[in-house]
């Protein structure tokens, strides 16, 4: 009994666990605040975070895998599943980037139907963003307006195409779909409508005590790391970087229209909620400046049946309501791409939330979950 | 297991043109036809500024035998004289397709080369870092870095090549971007880097065995070992 052994080692695991005061726990993945399957594991001390570490491919489906054995045609409908909350974004990227390597332009009536819809995704994309992050922090009114008005944007897609999310809108070289009778009105009737509701959001949260002591100065990130964890879209823009592709680099027909870009300064979960809410505005004023001219004339190009783009590469980029989407697609010249690589903002952006939650609380990470406005199937495509 | 399910797999795939099938022409990658244009380049690299220019008559005449679509065009521009000054033959190709520059380096300058473009030519954002298997070519693998300046508002396309089981330097020191990204390109690609703080697998589970994104891999294929292990059935399929 006078053996030391036992009480020893009994004396080193006191040291490793009670003595401690850090804590690995793991988030997810089946958490509803995590808005899909993402793991997180997080090195606790106490309340604060001392460290975290994304487990992502959960969703994995092997988009690029599929696209090497699909036509080019073929593919088009599978990016909508990337970024399943913005696939008109998606599927415009896409369909742009195959275009620039084939050599052809959407005719102008095209690219105007092309803006329209973007733009309501964004908006759609942006209130589905509001609705899940105010609820994450416990406010759960928004969820039901943005759900509702949400609903009127799909209800014009659905009109338009037949689908509501996964809506395929677009086509090699076009649209498929000429506008329905009405659909004019319909865009204009809803921006009528939403205006307001827009200052009901704000009325709800922009003031709100609780929510701003939970968003303001949370997870933080200056313009220089934002540049080197090349974290784009509404997160970077609220460091203060004035950057949007669709001023930058111009595609489809943004460079007809005038709007701002929206930056904050501060960099924290309020500013890029402020950016997101000033972002839905100005998608608002870009619709009703196209709305009001989609010029007449053919919405397809001369595309040729079977497209076999000439051998060589492509990188095109385009302003998804998460940030940067980027298709790089070799060709071999035959009817199946070579290569497609999807450079998914989701994916890129999720990178940086290890940098914004060490040092803060762990109730924070939610919220900071939320503010990187990720969607798993774009992380693990 | 798996060796097994890779020569099968490929005719059940039902596709007319399987990836492990896929004729791969040496024409695929647009720079084998300029090539032989090329040397003239790097052969008096000694006179600043020059190369460039003497270079492009050389060119101009390999255009017109590709037989389809645009052909690539010699990029001329400050930035690639500077670098060619510097750097030589080691700038084996500086090209303008459809718009969009791209440069083929020698792998051994890599992070260097990277460094000076982020340090000196303020390309502060490195939008992706990805590869492309050509398993018919003695170097298999294409490794490119897309990066652009918010300065100049460019952007342009770094490549190289290197033989299966060659490493890259990882360029995380340079953009921590890239970690994640570089962990994705050795997940699908099994392309090492050099350097990287934790590479491993990223989207698939850690113990899978194969990388997805060679062309020799089917795609139907799995690591069926790993699916009745940690799954409890006998197929994913």
């Amino acid at each position: 009994m006078t053996d030391r052994s036992s009480p020893l080692e009994l004396e080193q695991a006191d040291k490793t666990f009670l003595d401690s005061n850090e804590l690995i726990i793991n988030m997810g993945p089946q958490h509803p605040a995590t808005h899909g399957v993402l793991r997180v594991i997080l090195k606790l001390d106490g309340e604060k975070v001392l460290g975290t570490e994304c487990v992502i491919g959960y969703l994995h489906r092997g988009v690029e895998k599929i696209a090497e054995n699909r036509t080019y045609t073929m593919f088009n409908p599978y990016v909508d599943r990337m970024d399943y909350v913005a696939a008109v974004s998606n599927g415009l990227g896409y369909c742009e980037a195959v275009e620039k390597l084939l050599n052809v332009e959407a005719p102008p009536r095209a690219k105007y139907i092309r803006v329209i819809l973007t733009e309501l995704n964004r908006l759609a994309s942006h209130m589905l963003w509001l609705g899940t992050h105010a609820l994450d922090i416990g406010a759960i009114t928004p969820l039901f307006y943005t759900f509702r008005d949400r609903e009127e944007i799909l209800k014009i897609f659905e009109k338009y195409c037949g689908a509501r999310l996964t809506t395929h809108a677009f086509r090699i070289g076009g649209c498929q779909y000429e506008t329905y009778e009405g659909f004019e009105e319909d865009v204009k009737k809803f921006l009528k409508f939403v205006t307001p509701k827009i200052d009901e959001y704000e009325e709800l949260l922009t003031t709100n005590r609780i929510w701003v002591e939970r968003t303001r100065g949370v997870g933080f990130l200056s313009a220089v790391d934002c540049k080197a964890l090349g974290v784009t879209g509404p997160v970077l823009r609220a460091s203060g970087v004035k950057w949007d592709l669709r001023k930058a680099q111009p595609y489809a027909a943004y460079s007809d229209f005038d709007f701002e870009i929206p930056t904050g300064q501060n960099g924290d979960t309020y500013d890029r909620y402020i950016v997101r809410m000033q972002e839905m505005r100005q998608s608002l004023r870009i619709i009703e400046q196209a709305v009001g001219k989609i010029p007449d004339g053919p919405i397809m190009a001369k595309v040729p049946k079977v497209m076999k783009p000439p051998v060589g590469e492509i990188y095109h980029s385009i302003e998804a309501p998460k940030g940067e989407l980027g298709y790089f697609i070799v060709s071999d010249g035959s009817t199946q791409p070579y290569r497609v690589r999807v450079r998914p903002p989701s994916f890129v952006n999720l990178q940086a939330l290890d940098q914004m939650v060490r040092g803060q609380l762990v109730a924070d990470v939610i919220a900071v979950i939320g503010t990187l406005d990720i969607v798993l199937g774009e992380v693990d495509r | 297991m798996a060796e097994e399910t890779k020569a099968p797999t490929p005719p059940p795939s039902g596709e007319p043109k399987d990836s492990a099938g896929k004729p791969n022409p040496p024409s695929v990658e647009p720079v084998p036809a300029k090539k032989p244009g090329d040397p003239a380049a790097p052969a008096n690299p000694a006179a600043p500024g020059a190369p460039p220019k003497a270079a492009a008559p050389p060119h101009a005449p390999a255009a017109p035998t590709k037989p389809t679509g645009p052909a690539p065009e010699p990029w001329d521009s400050a930035l690639v004289a500077t670098l060619k000054r510097q750097y030589g033959s080691g700038i084996r190709e500086a090209s303008t397709y459809l718009g969009q520059n791209y440069m083929v380096v020698d792998p051994s300058l890599i992070p260097e080369f990277l460094q000076v473009l982020r340090d000196q030519e303020q390309f502060d954002y490195c939008v992706d870092v990805t590869a492309v298997h050509y398993p018919q070519r003695e170097k298999q693998f294409d490794v490119i870095w897309i990066l652009y300046s918010f300065a100049r508002n460019e952007r342009i396309r770094v490549k190289t090549m290197i033989a299966d089981g060659e490493s890259v330097p990882s360029s995380v020191p340079i953009w921590p971007t890239t970690n994640w990204l570089e962990r994705e390109v050795y997940d699908m690609f099994g392309i090492r880097f050099e350097g990287h703080p934790d590479l491993k697998r990223i989207l698939l589970p850690e113990g899978w065995k194969g990388h997805p994104l060679r062309k020799d891999y089917g795609i139907i294929q799995q690591d069926n070992e790993w699916v009745q292990i940690n799954l409890g059935i006998e197929s994913g399929q």
